[in-house]
């Protein structure tokens, strides 16, 4: 059995040292007593009441998880569509044009893409809200979903598609009995994706949204432009416990599924 | 006729919402500023016909482009921020290897673990983590109040609001998308070739040098591409953490924006910032194809 040998041990404790102190803080602060964030006064859970009684973030984490929900759902369809003309597409008019267009939204700065559909939006007269905040999102979430399920797609055996094909499916039942089955996986982990960036984008978010709307990285970040504070410490927790709980429940699911495909393997291997 | 669908829908969205949109961002940086809404002229009138559109295009001229040039703010701002991205980038890689070589190093019961405990930080959000470290680096702040402690300083670091902050907020956001990539190049490394160079003689250093690091090469080349990217066009760091002498672009985009109202100068700041990210891409994607050729 291999052992972690002294160099690597040190280098992994103060790598994960530092990639983990930082929220830790952040957690363990949330419970202050104080409003002087870096000074301890004791246990209290009074900001985590202060916060729900907080309206404005109230509305706008309702504003952001709407816009999350719909976009992701919006952008793992047009994504899958789209690693599907990809991969199993053939040729047809401005192939190059299309990849290029998936590929480009990955690399270019959020400021150019938030300005760029601002000037859209204002050229057009759609006012800003959270139809413009939705479009926005679904237009670079399609793109990394469309990426990962691209890259499943590829992998995958295309005889089957086409057994389906010659034993009398249409090509869209084909996709959705033979196809669609095998990439799930890839699926969900874009519709995830494409979820959490929602949840997370500040930049393009600013550019898209108007008065009428406010999301809730646009509310912390004003917030947190004069500093820290409890309440922000607070709702970081709460969200940082929200994604822990969500990966290691997910990595706990696809461990027993892997388990349970392998004792499947196996027991048809003894038949 | 299905067939159709499936490839217009997610390409007329794109040219919609993503094409059309960067054409109208190099239309206004050819444009002027104008005291008006939409600020800026001219307005394409499509009642006016042939005559109309030629008028349009006659109107359009590089005016802000040179602006830019003859501001020395605009290139001090683009200077600055290739070399924070530069900079940023070397100290994620001299963070990030070690953790990938001892990741990939670890026994293989622990790396699924170890990959999702680096892959964690990656699903919270971005914005909470550049905020934790405001409390970390402020001038009485932990690491202060930790240093001060120690007795290893005798008065507090300026760190919080200059150029430090934002070093360490970009290596510190950015640390996953380096040690991805390295760790993948590291654990599909044959370990007996180690074994073959000590066994010719070499050190473990020398093994190292010779054997792991240029077998870890495109690892490495894609790492840096990954962190070196996002950050030049970073926005969030530099204005939470960085001062007001740390110029990024992407800060000034903004500013430019919001602030000034200057449409017309801050989409020429935008096309120029693509223009510059053009061939560090190209350079990405070259070394991605190679990797796959080498790989099939």
């Amino acid at each position: 059995m291999k052992r972690f040998s002294w160099f690597n041990l040190t280098s992994l404790t103060l790598g994960f040292a530092f990639l983990y102190l930082p929220m830790l803080i952040l957690v363990i602060y949330s419970f202050n007593e104080s409003k002087l964030v870096t000074v301890w006064a004791g246990f209290s859970t009074k900001w985590y009441g202060e916060l729900m009684q907080n309206e404005a973030f109230l509305d706008a984490a309702w504003v952001t998880l709407r816009v999350a929900v719909i976009s992701s759902t919006l952008a793992t369809v047009l994504g899958t569509m789209a690693a599907h003309v990809m991969v199993r597409g053939g040729r047809f008019f401005g192939r190059t044009l299309f990849s290029g267009m998936i590929y480009a939204p990955l690399v270019m700065p959020e400021v150019i893409t938030g300005l760029s559909l601002l000037l859209l939006f204002i050229g057009i007269g759609l006012d800003r809200g959270v139809v413009t905040i939705v479009l926005a999102h679904t237009t670079f979430a399609m793109c990394y979903v469309s990426v990962v399920v691209s890259s499943r797609l590829v992998s995958f055996d295309k005889s089957l598609e086409e057994a389906a094909l010659d034993l009398g499916c249409t090509p869209f039942q084909a996709f959705r009995l033979v196809t669609l089955p095998i990439i799930m996986p890839a699926v969900v982990s874009g519709w995830l994706l494409a979820f959490t960036l929602s949840l997370d984008d500040l930049v393009i978010a600013s550019f898209t949204a108007g008065p009428s709307a406010t999301t809730l990285p646009i509310k912390i970040f004003s917030s947190v432009r004069l500093g820290v504070s409890p309440e922000i410490n607070a709702l970081s927790t709460i969200m940082i416990s929200i994604v822990a709980i969500g990966v290691i429940t997910a990595s706990i699911i696809s461990k027993r599924n892997i388990a349970r495909a392998e004792a499947d393997a196996r027991a048809a291997e003894r038949t | 006729m299905r067939r159709y669908l499936v490839i217009a829908l997610p390409y007329l969205w794109l040219l919609g919402l993503f094409l059309v949109p960067f054409l109208i961002v190099l239309k206004i940086s050819l444009s002027d500023l104008n005291l008006s809404i939409p600020p800026y002229l001219p307005q394409l009138d499509p009642g006016a016909g042939w005559e109309g559109l030629k008028d349009f295009f006659s109107q359009l001229d590089l005016e802000n482009f040179v602006f830019l040039t003859e501001d020395d703010l605009y290139w001090k701002a683009y200077l600055s921020s290739l070399k924070i991205a530069v900079v940023a980038t070397l100290l994620t890689l001299c963070v990030g290897y070690p953790v990938a070589y001892g990741m990939a190093r670890a026994p293989s019961e622990w790396r699924p673990t170890l990959m999702m405990l680096v892959i964690l930080p990656f699903w919270t959000s971005f914005l909470i983590r550049v905020y934790s470290w405001m409390g970390i680096l402020s001038t009485e702040g932990f690491l202060n109040q930790f240093l001060l402690w120690a007795g290893i300083i005798s008065e507090p670091l300026i760190i919080m609001n200059t150029t430090k902050a934002v070093y360490i907020g970009i290596v510190y956001t950015y640390l996953p998308f380096m040690i991805l990539p390295i760790y993948a190049a590291l654990e599909k490394m044959d370990e007996s070739l180690l074994e073959a160079a000590e066994d010719l003689g070499c050190s473990r250093l020398q093994a190292f040098w010779l054997v792991t690091f240029p077998l870890s090469k495109s690892g490495i080349i894609a790492g840096c591409f990954l962190v070196f990217i996002p950050s030049i066009g970073e926005f969030v760091i530099p204005s939470l953490l960085g001062g007001s002498d740390t110029l990024m672009i992407g800060k000034v985009l903004w500013e430019e924006f919001f602030n000034n109202r200057d449409w017309p100068v801050a989409s020429a700041v935008a096309v120029v910032l693509l223009a510059i990210l053009v061939i560090p891409i190209i350079l990405f994607q070259r070394n991605e194809q190679k990797q796959r050729e080498a790989e099939g």
